[in-house]
């Protein structure tokens, strides 16, 4: 197949050239903050704060949702998610300024539906919320900030994420191939 | 002199201004390298897009090496960094659990919020689904609260664990992901020729 039999093929940056950039940022990043990038945290805040607005007295009594409750401000009053927030944005301006953004869709190998892809997607995303907590992080806390600041657990998940990935690849063949 | 918040250097309500500004531009590299698209990421997988490991690789090893250059210049008091802390086992658990939610959702979390800005309904219901994974963990988080405080080995570095100087691991993470870059663009250019491209 050539290229020009394509239509719509997106224009994506060089791969090494946005890995560069990313390296950068991570620089940047810890050099102004101490400390890296992340994403899953925002999630939990959310969830933290959804349940203590819910119920403010089952917040409190949890071993866990406690340790991210404060008295003087929102647990959503955090770092991660306003960078999170930042994330979509991002990802918002490239996206505008690519042409990539269109109407809501699903992506999906042809070989499925979009029913099992969103199935697949609702699944994946438990999995990877509910492991994210064992794992202190998730690709980019852990893995690829924790790898790049020498954390040895980070660098623990990153090898965790992707051996399971490719461990496991041949089983959910049908889903992308 | 660096890191310059814990530093005092730059105080007060910035936090948020700058964690809004550097998610933008996180946001912005991810969505601009293709990782918006989850048959994108889940290439990595089965070899026919290597994207995933080309951008993940290179930052990890530009960060490294740029973090080095910043110490060895002053700029950046090293142990004044925050180091992601070990906890053996159920870092171990919870990144298989992850790798099974990564090819079977085919994001993980921060490319899913690239993905929902250019209108992917798939991401949205990946994120909706992050959202109760996390709730039911800590929901549950009693019946494995020993667990998950298990293996606590502190905040090691790589250097710490294996006894080799931080140039070094460096380097031998550049060497290794020189030759995956080649590995995996030899591997891609024989599988895309049997594989049909797909569309966005």
């Amino acid at each position: 197949m050539k290229k020009h039999k394509i239509k719509n093929y997106p224009h994506y940056i060089n791969p090494y050239f946005g890995g560069l950039l990313l390296g950068i940022l991570i620089i940047i990043t810890v050099y102004i903050t101490g400390r890296g990038l992340g994403a899953s945290g925002a999630v939990k805040s959310a969830v933290v704060t959804s349940v203590d607005v819910v119920s403010s007295s089952h917040a409190e009594e949890s071993a866990f949702y406690s340790k991210f409750i404060s008295d003087d401000h929102s647990p959503m009053y955090n770092w991660l998610v306003f960078e999170s927030f930042g994330i979509f944005i991002g990802g918002l301006l490239s996206g505008a300024i690519f042409g990539r953004i269109k109407k809501f869709r699903v992506e999906h190998s042809p070989k499925i539906t979009s029913k099992t892809r969103l199935i697949g997607a609702a699944v994946g995303g438990i999995l990877f919320g509910f492991g994210s907590q064992f794992g202190r992080g998730c690709t980019s806390g852990a893995a690829l900030s924790g790898t790049a600041t020498f954390s040895f657990g980070g660098m623990i998940v990153m090898f965790g994420i992707f051996g399971t990935g490719y461990a496991v690849a041949y089983f959910f063949r049908k889903l992308w191939i | 002199m660096g890191p310059l918040i814990p530093n005092g250097i730059l105080t007060g309500n910035w936090d948020f201004v700058i964690a809004l500004l550097l998610g933008i531009a996180f946001g912005f590299v991810l969505e601009a390298s293709g990782f918006s698209s989850s048959r994108n990421l889940a290439g990595v997988f089965y070899g026919y897009n290597f994207v995933v490991l080309r951008v993940f690789f290179t930052a990890v090893i530009v960060a490294m090496v740029g973090l080095l250059y910043f110490d060895y210049f002053g700029w950046l008091e090293m142990d004044k960094i925050f180091i992601l802390p070990t906890y053996l086992t159920p870092m171990i658990t919870g990144s298989v659990i992850m790798g099974f939610g990564f090819i079977i959702g085919g994001f993980c979390p921060g490319t899913s919020y690239t993905a929902i800005a250019i209108g992917k309904l798939d991401a949205l219901v990946f994120t909706g689904g992050l959202f109760l994974g996390i709730f039911l963990f800590s929901e549950a988080f009693p019946l494995f609260q020993d667990f998950y405080y298990s293996g606590d080995m502190g905040s090691p570095t790589i250097t710490d664990m294996l006894g080799i100087s931080a140039q070094w691991i460096a380097f031998a993470f550049v060497v290794i992901a020189l030759a995956a870059f080649w590995i995996t663009w030899v591997i891609e250019k024989r599988v895309r020729k049997n594989i049909t491209p797909y569309k966005f």
